[in-house]
């Protein structure tokens, strides 16, 4: 997806003291999950201590990046001059188990549904920052 | 039928003594804290009551009308409970919870529960979120986060993503929300106090109306942005016995933030088509009161979205998962219908009070003295989706 120089810039992350992690391996184009070392458990957005055992240690682990559409629509109103319209807003629930709020690209929006295969890549942002977002699966096989 | 009331679940019952309120429109003319000041005093009037008697309040997020300046305004003396609930106005009815649990722990005696605002001639919600001060969504969304660099910055589209899901699982299309519309803007169009007053509209004009999220919102699927203000006297039954009015008891009132809740957000949870925090409002208050969905002549459902009532109507019983549209579509919301929803118009017909007008208009069906009065209520209704109660005849 190319942006036009000329067009705001998409709006860069803000990251939270939680969540620093998580954009900075954005930046490096590494898509990471936050695991619980003690019960393994994923969980997102970030938070400081797991709700499944109560324990602070955890790792950033990378993640596949693949995963299938949870749901998803499309902002019409207003438009907001840092985005291309039209813009096809998705929740993907990731192959490790936890949900992600992104974009859907290279994919019209007729034929977006719930279920479909998508993986990660990444878009830059204003501040020189990246944000992932996700395309469609090609199916190979056939 | 029988009609049932509430078992008493507690000694000193909270009662509401009083309602006021500012007239409805899209561009006050006067500040916030104007507003607030004028729908207290009115329900001062309503109920026969002085400032001085004020002893508490009750208030929730994304409210920029300070406790201290409506004291120095209105000449309030002895304040001595003040709370701010959070989730906006999910939580709206959270100000019910608080002034109820603080008249019957007898933290205070008369505690006015308000919100006035100008949020459509100033700071409007419905335009996009972008900066760290954005006050749209409370505290405790992860709107900012996680959904502002993907270009979600509205509750449409923060609602829409979540809706979506709901309407793919059970095969429900916009078409579906129209009745929805239709019978509140027809319920306000009969309601003078409603911004919508005569001005109904046919299942044509919505399917008409230009989309806001597609395929789940548009325009007449959304709830108004209002200038406005609401206060709501609540004290003890035995103090309402010397005002004027006939009370309206709190048969109990309760907030609801079950796991992996995010205000107005709510992306995370394992079941979207599931609302969760209505669930768990809809459980608290029927084990408390021991009534159930049968028991309410009245729904008051925060209408910030059409999909909202169905999501309510499931929540508390009155119909089964997934089969809300159909529920809808028999009829049953309409004002002669088994469970009338809203009618003063609710927030898309009558105003978007954030939630504080639907529980005007409960008391004056419990009263009898509603433009669209349902006959012989006993229970009515409150679910803002993370906080509800209901409200009995005394």
């Amino acid at each position: 997806m190319s942006q036009d120089e000329t067009r705001w810039e998409r709006p860069a992350p803000l990251p939270s003291r939680n969540s620093q992690f998580f954009w900075d391996a954005v930046e490096r184009e590494e898509l990471l999950g936050q695991r619980c070392t003690n019960c393994h458990a994923f969980r997102h957005p970030p938070r400081p201590m797991c709700p499944h055992c109560l324990d602070v240690s955890w790792e950033g682990v990378p993640l596949s990046g693949r995963g299938t559409v949870h749901s998803w629509m499309l902002p019409v109103h207003p438009r907001l001059p840092m985005f291309e319209y039209p813009l096809i807003c998705v929740l993907v629930d990731l192959e490790e188990g936890i949900r992600i709020f992104s974009n859907l690209y290279e994919c019209a929006p007729e034929e977006v549904e719930n279920g479909m295969p998508v993986e990660v890549f990444f878009v830059p942002t204003r501040d020189d920052k990246k944000v992932p977002v996700f395309r469609p699966i090609k199916d190979t096989t056939s | 039928m029988t009609r049932r009331t509430a078992k008493p679940a507690r000694g000193q019952k909270a009662v509401i003594a009083g309602i006021g309120q500012t007239e409805f429109s899209k561009n006050s003319g006067r500040s916030e804290l104007q507003l607030v000041c004028e729908a207290i005093k009115t329900a001062l009037d309503d109920a026969g009551l002085e400032p001085r008697d004020i002893d508490g309040m009750s208030t929730f997020t994304i409210d920029n009308n300070e406790d201290v300046d409506i004291v120095r305004s209105m000449g309030i003396e002895n304040l001595r409970f003040s709370s701010r609930s959070p989730h906006g106005g999910g939580g709206s009815i959270g100000t019910l919870a608080h002034a109820m649990a603080a008249v019957e722990s007898g933290l205070a005696n008369t505690v006015v529960c308000y919100r006035a605002m100008n949020e459509r001639s100033e700071a409007r919600f419905g335009i996009a979120h972008m900066e760290n001060n954005s006050n749209a969504t409370g505290s405790g969304s992860g709107f900012l986060e996680w959904s502002m660099p993907f270009g979600a910055m509205t509750p449409a589209a923060w609602t829409g993503v979540q809706a979506q899901r709901y309407m793919s699982q059970y095969g429900v299309t916009n078409e579906d929300f129209a009745p929805i519309s239709v019978q509140l803007r027809q319920n306000a169009a009969t309601n003078p106090l409603a911004w919508f007053y005569e001005k109904p509209i046919t299942f044509e004009d919505h399917q008409a109306s230009r989309w806001i999220v597609e395929p789940v919102f548009r325009l007449l699927d959304c709830c108004q942005e209002s200038d406005g203000g609401v206060a709501i006297l609540v004290t003890t039954e035995e103090r309402a016995r010397d005002l004027r009015q006939r009370p309206a008891t709190i048969a109990h009132a309760t907030q609801a933030v079950p796991f992996e809740t995010e205000t107005v957000t709510n992306f995370y949870h394992s079941d979207l088509t599931r609302f969760d925090s209505g669930i768990q409002c809809a459980k608290d208050l029927y084990e408390r009161t021991g009534l159930g969905p049968s028991d309410m002549q009245v729904g008051m459902l925060y209408d910030h979205f059409t999909i909202a009532v169905l999501w309510h109507l499931e929540a508390f019983g009155f119909c089964k998962p997934g089969e809300a549209s159909d529920f809808i579509k028999d009829g049953h919301l309409a004002l002669d219908g088994s469970i009338p929803l809203s009618p003063n118009g609710g927030l898309i017909g009558e105003a978007y009070i954030h939630g504080m007008n639907l529980v005007t208009e409960a008391v004056r069906q419990i009263r009898g003295t509603a433009s669209n009065r349902i006959d012989e209520v006993e229970n009515v209704l409150i679910s803002a989706g993370m906080s509800g109660a209901i409200l009995s005849a005394p």
